[in-house]
């Protein structure tokens, strides 16, 4: 036997250590996943035309009620 | 009491592991006797029954001697008292095999039997191939949709120039 003696080492508790981590790992990187998404949609929409879009729809021909 | 008599039962049918499934009814093991005992397994390492159970005269005497204190057993003898209960050491019932090769080799044979049936298959047997497949189609369908404008933000629609009228760079 070794002459000094280890810590016992954690024997409980470990699935919600992990859990607990890894949750609050996820929300940070869902969070600044986030961001990135809806910046991706805010400038499409700061500089967005809807008519515009409609009319380049309507004379590429895709419509089947205007012509 | 009878829960565990029965568990051992399952544990007796299921510790067999790869060899040794039947514990035949002559379970009388000799020192080498393959598939009529439940070997010691990793997940199955006290099974109740001892590896060796014809024992001559000198292993009986060992063994009366083991009912004694186990202090007074050269190393010799617990070596043997352990080669009489066990069939093989822990380092010896988990070694490594090559089973993995030939595993391997099975299912690569298999699957490249599997893609020469499909080849046959694909020149006899499959009917041909619908109008929408082809070349000038696929484009028609590709400018549609560039079209309606699919996923505008960012999809398709997005990584398409519509003044250059080319694929963004």
């Amino acid at each position: 036997m070794a002459p000094e003696v280890l810590p016992k080492p954690r024997m409980r508790g470990l699935l919600a250590r992990r859990l607990r981590n890894h949750m609050a790992v996820a929300f940070v990187l869902s969070l600044g996943v986030a961001a990135l998404y809806k910046k991706a949609y805010a400038d499409f929409y700061r500089n967005y035309d809807v008519m515009k879009d409609f009319e380049e729809m309507r004379k590429a021909g895709i419509f089947q009620s205007v012509k | 009491m009878l829960p565990r008599a029965a568990w051992s039962l399952v544990l007796r049918k299921g510790g067999g592991g790869r060899r040794g499934m039947h514990s035949s009814e002559a379970r009388g093991g000799g020192k080498m006797s393959p598939y009529t005992n439940c070997y010691a397994q990793r997940y199955y390492p006290m099974p109740e029954e001892p590896f060796c159970t014809e024992l001559n005269a000198e292993e009986q005497a060992l063994k009366e001697k083991e009912k004694g204190s186990w202090t007074q057993l050269t190393h010799a003898e617990k070596v043997a008292l352990y080669r009489l209960q066990f069939n093989e050491t822990f380092a010896e019932m988990n070694r490594r095999s090559n089973e993995w090769k030939t595993v391997m080799g099975c299912v690569f044979f298999f699957i490249g039997f599997a893609a020469l049936v499909i080849w046959w298959q694909r020149v006899y047997v499959f009917p041909p191939k619908p109008i929408t497949l082809t070349d000038e189609r696929k484009a028609q369908q590709l400018q549609r949709m560039l079209d309606m404008k699919v996923n505008p933000v960012q999809g398709l629609a997005s990584r398409w120039d519509y003044e250059k009228k080319q694929w963004k760079k």
